[in-house]
């Protein structure tokens, strides 16, 4: 339980997705004009992360790992699949995207009204195929650690977008150097809000 | 087969290298650089420029990926169905990136280790899927090949820029080679007091170091200034 508590915690701030790896920069950036997109784009980036990353771990250490098939019997237990990660990993995002999105579409329609327009984009987001290739590299013991990855990369994520929209909105009224307007400032300051976020880097927990 | 023939008989009828071409070379350098003007291929432009040498790597890495990417779905643009175009291209350059990752293990094994994941992250580069969409669905493979040249040498040149002052200012080396002397040493630069700006070494200084790039661009280039909000 401790090691859950501590993963999701490291996964939150110490090596948080935008801060720490600038996963998702892309649509960190376009998306933040307004706190209420970026709260639904943030939502739906928490639920894909959670879904997908236990989705890759069963994948990696039942098919792809080397000796990972070894349940299929001996004959097996020297294959090899990992060169084929890549293009599973995208393949199971891509289709888990379309699914949660008719799923969505099917039982809650007011939540799909508001991650409509978000969820295919996500599918290209680097923070999810992020997230499964963390996840491989740092060999999570089992699924419920690989879930509490996922989940506390993206609330990791949803926080930084909605703390940078916020910043963004209250921005409009002050007086940026014109070739230093949108673009420029906002990078400015994430580096700022990253320099906040390495205070985190000692805890231990 | 028809239309690739068709293909090359037009090609012929105008220069290889016509000006109209060149533009798709040149204006990502500058007018439309994929990081700071299209926005595109942050990610990865930032994670790994604390050192020269990766970033070079990332570059070459991401020129073969965006220009071949660019000639293979310029060469099926007919054949995807439009319903399932993403998935199709997802699968086209996770494949391309396999290759580039297995090279990588194979002649550049340390490199390869520092890179991590973000060799693999070149599938979710924002650059590749961007000009695919943009660009290689609605042209012919030779201006499609030449728009993924040019677009990953404006990548390629943010990165290297970026990537020479944090290594300069972060351990006053370049690609390796020690240029302003030796720290623990006290040769060279830090013989009279000169410091290591630990800060270069961070993530967080990537971010401003790009955003001081847009900022002489931009006033530099006043066309490219955002409207006020």
């Amino acid at each position: 339980m401790e090691n859950l508590l501590s993963i999701f915690v490291k996964s939150i701030f110490v090596d948080n997705m935008i801060f720490a790896y600038f996963l998702g920069m892309c649509s960190y950036l376009a998306v933040s004009k307004k706190v209420t997109t970026a709260v639904g784009l943030g939502a739906a980036v928490i639920f894909v992360l959670g879904i997908t990353v236990p989705i890759n771990y069963l994948l990696e250490n039942f098919i792809l790992k080397e000796g990972a098939l070894a349940w299929l019997g001996a004959d097996y237990a020297g294959i090899d699949l990992s060169f084929l990660g890549f293009i599973m990993f995208i393949a199971v995002i891509a289709a888990m995207v379309q699914l949660v999105e008719m799923v969505v579409e099917r039982f809650s329609p007011s939540l799909y009204a508001s991650l409509g327009i978000f969820l295919p984009l996500i599918a290209v987001n680097c923070s999810i195929l992020g997230g499964a290739l963390f996840m491989q590299s740092r060999a999570y013991e089992n699924i419920g650690e690989a879930t509490v990855f996922g989940l506390g990369s993206g609330v990791g994520w949803f926080l930084a977008i909605v703390a940078i929209a916020a910043i963004r909105e209250k921005l409009r009224y002050s007086n940026v150097p014109a070739p230093l307007r949108g673009l420029g400032i906002t990078f400015i300051l994430t580096g700022l809000m990253g320099v906040a976020f390495l205070s985190f880097a000692g805890i231990k927990l | 087969m028809s239309t690739s023939t068709e293909t090359v008989k037009k090609e012929a009828s105008e220069p290889i290298f016509s000006k109209k071409r060149l533009k798709l070379i040149t204006d990502p350098l500058n007018d439309s650089n994929p990081v700071t003007v299209q926005v595109l291929g942050i990610c990865s432009a930032l994670a790994i420029t604390v050192q020269l040498k990766p970033s070079i790597i990332m570059f070459l890495g991401v020129l073969f990926v965006v220009a071949m990417g660019n000639v293979v779905v310029s060469l099926l643009r007919n054949i995807i169905p439009n319903r399932v175009r993403i998935i199709a291209q997802l699968v086209i350059v996770a494949g391309l990136v396999s290759v580039v990752d297995m090279v990588l293990k194979a002649y550049q094994y340390d490199i390869s280790k520092q890179l991590s994941v973000f060799v693999g992250l070149i599938i979710t580069n924002c650059i590749v899927m961007g000009r695919l969409e943009a660009f290689a669905m609605g042209n012919k493979w030779w201006p499609s090949l030449l728009d993924g040249i040019g677009n990953s040498l404006g990548y390629g040149g943010l990165l290297i820029i970026v990537a020479f002052f944090r290594e300069l200012l972060g351990s006053g080396k370049l690609l390796g080679f020690t240029i302003l002397g030796d720290a623990t040493a006290k040769t060279g630069l830090y013989s009279i007091g000169y410091v290591n700006n630990g800060f270069m070494v961070m993530p967080p200084m990537a971010l401003v170091i790009v955003g001081i790039i847009i900022w002489v661009q931009r006033s530099r280039n006043q066309k490219l200034i955002e409207a006020q909000e």
